[in-house]
């Protein structure tokens, strides 16, 4: 089996789970990897005790960004906006279970980063955050 | 299409004997023998180049146009012969026409900022097209903007041609200028460019020719061509990196203002004002890429010596092989005309359900390097209706064995993907 294109990423891929549009999303994120145009939507509904009832994603883009978007989503629901956002870089590559090369790592940390934009307004790329950001501040 | 009329009587090139010349192509990618197939990105360099700039640094370093030693002195020469040999591989009429930049990219922004600054008028109409890389687009499109000027984008047809006739129809409705690719990077397809510049004349316009993608690759006659700019870069074809080159007719040159200002640009400066240097010196503000220069006229005689038609002659041979073979897989578009005539050695293609990283990614595994994304084509990319393309370019040292390679590859990564 191929060590990066494995059974349940492109399972992941060819049926990404929570894939469309949310409809009464409370929140919601467009984001783009400028390197190769890849593209992700996240959208959130969050419940009044601030806990995501709900997830979806649409979007385009290689194997890796949609599994990854696709397995994120996954874990996400039921979550509360402040446990998104200790989600961090390591988090999401260890999830993923495959070994990324350095120019693929954006490919894996885009639906990430789309998140946390719609969850808080960041938008910077995991991992590179501002210290404050970083700091919660 | 002058520029494509397929060459029959050249001798075939001796690609062994030319990949003998270039030490990385014996390297390997992930554990297989190394496929360069991004030469539309950059070309790798033979040791002649590498030996000319090696003599520089080694023998006689010193910065031209300055020292009254020996050295400068040999330096300038060196420098200047270069400059010499690019003015007779274009066929230009002088050699104080020829700027060295860093790239086509800063000629072209040389030519948006020190000619269209003060000719370019609110109302005054910018003409290009869908097919120009971002360097050829985005100084037009932002010189528009700062200036109140109408810039007019010219479609491709569903097989990313040129629409001649929409060109021809925006031309005759006037222009200021005219900024268009010889060889799209994305698609490979050639522009008629001579053709095209008569119709620009006839309106007035200056045609500003983006070269980067066919000086590598064909004979380019500045003076056939008809054109009023053209830049291209170095190490595209086989010279280093951060050399690169403007040709301005010397009449417009002579006209504008500078570009940078600095040292070695100026002929008198005083407190209150400053007298410019002749050209093509006025262009050249501070140290030169001296010894990039020096390398690029080294990787002018290569390419002189092996001859131009033969080099082309060579890539079309290459398309011809591996074009009909990517078409036979499932699944496979390749972007651009498929008559060969029409196009460069430059295959950007599609394989449904495989996205052009994973695809570039996995061709790696195979040692073959590819370019897999927009190809700073954006506009383009928009006007086919895709994000990216996995983008296959080639030139003088590639081989069939290499084509034939790219197509085991290929399948291959169909295999990964269950297609």
């Amino acid at each position: 089996m191929d060590d990066l294109y494995r059974d349940y990423i492109l399972d992941h891929y060819k049926n990404p789970r929570n894939f469309g549009e949310l409809e009464g999303a409370t929140h919601q994120y467009h984001d783009t990897n400028p390197l190769c145009g890849d593209e992700i939507t996240m959208f959130l509904l969050v419940g009044e005790d601030g806990r995501v009832q709900d997830v979806h994603f649409t979007g385009r883009g290689c194997a890796i960004s949609q599994a990854s978007a696709s397995i994120l989503t996954d874990e996400v629901k039921g979550k509360t906006l402040d446990e998104l956002k200790g989600f961090d870089r390591d988090h999401v590559l260890q999830n993923l279970g495959i070994t990324i090369s350095p120019a693929r790592i954006k490919c894996a940390l885009l639906s990430l980063k789309a998140l946390k934009g719609a969850a808080w307004g960041l938008t910077a790329w995991p991992g590179e955050e501002p210290k404050e950001a970083a700091q919660g501040s | 299409m002058a520029v494509t009329s397929r060459p029959t009587t050249e001798r075939p090139l001796d690609v062994a004997r030319i990949r003998a010349d270039f030490p990385v192509l014996s390297q390997t990618a992930n554990g297989k023998p190394l496929v360069w197939l991004d030469n539309a990105s950059t070309s790798q360099k033979p040791r002649q180049v590498l030996e000319a700039m090696r003599v520089v640094y080694e023998e006689h370093n010193a910065n031209i146009h300055r020292g009254v030693y020996e050295f400068s002195e040999r330096t300038t020469a060196a420098f200047e012969e270069a400059r010499a040999k690019i003015a007779r591989f274009i066929n230009a009429p002088a050699a104080r026409e020829i700027v060295f930049v860093r790239n086509a990219t800063e000629g072209l922004n040389l030519v948006a900022y020190a000619w269209g600054r003060d000719n370019v008028k609110a109302g005054d109409r910018i003409v290009t097209t869908v097919l120009e890389h971002h360097s050829n687009f985005v100084p037009w499109q932002q010189l528009a903007k700062d200036a109140g000027a109408e810039l007019v984008v010219i479609d491709v047809d569903d097989e990313g041609r040129l629409r001649l006739d929409q060109l021809r129809r925006e031309l005759e409705r006037g222009a200021r200028v005219l900024a268009l690719t010889h060889t799209s990077n994305g698609l490979g397809v050639v522009n008629p460019i001579a053709e095209i510049v008569g119709w620009a004349k006839a309106a007035g316009a200056t045609v500003v020719v983006d070269a980067a993608q066919s000086a590598p690759h064909t004979a380019v006659d500045v003076q056939a061509l008809g054109c009023d700019f053209l830049a291209f870069s170095g190490h595209k074809m086989l010279g280093p990196v951060g050399s690169g080159v403007v040709w301005g007719r010397a009449s417009l040159l002579e006209r504008m203002r500078p570009f940078l200002y600095g040292g070695d640009m100026i002929s008198r400066v005083s407190v209150e004002r400053s007298e410019w240097n002749e050209l093509p010196w006025k262009f050249e503000a501070g140290t030169s890429s001296y010894v990039d220069a020096i390398g690029l006229g080294a990787a002018i005689d290569y390419l002189t010596e092996v001859g131009m038609a033969r080099i082309h002659a060579h890539e079309v041979a290459l398309v011809e092989h591996l074009l009909p073979k990517l078409l036979a897989e499932d699944g496979t578009t390749v972007f651009g005309p498929h008559n060969v005539d029409e196009r460069v050695g430059v295959i950007s293609f599609d394989v449904k359900g495989i996205h052009p990283h994973d695809m570039a990614t996995l061709l790696d595994r195979e040692g073959i390097a590819v370019r897999a994304g927009h190809h700073c084509n954006h506009p383009l990319m928009t006007r086919l209706g895709v994000t990216a393309t996995t983008r296959a370019s080639m030139y003088l040292y590639n081989t069939i064995e290499e084509c034939d390679v790219l197509v085991d590859a290929v399948r291959k990564a169909k295999k990964v993907f269950g297609l």
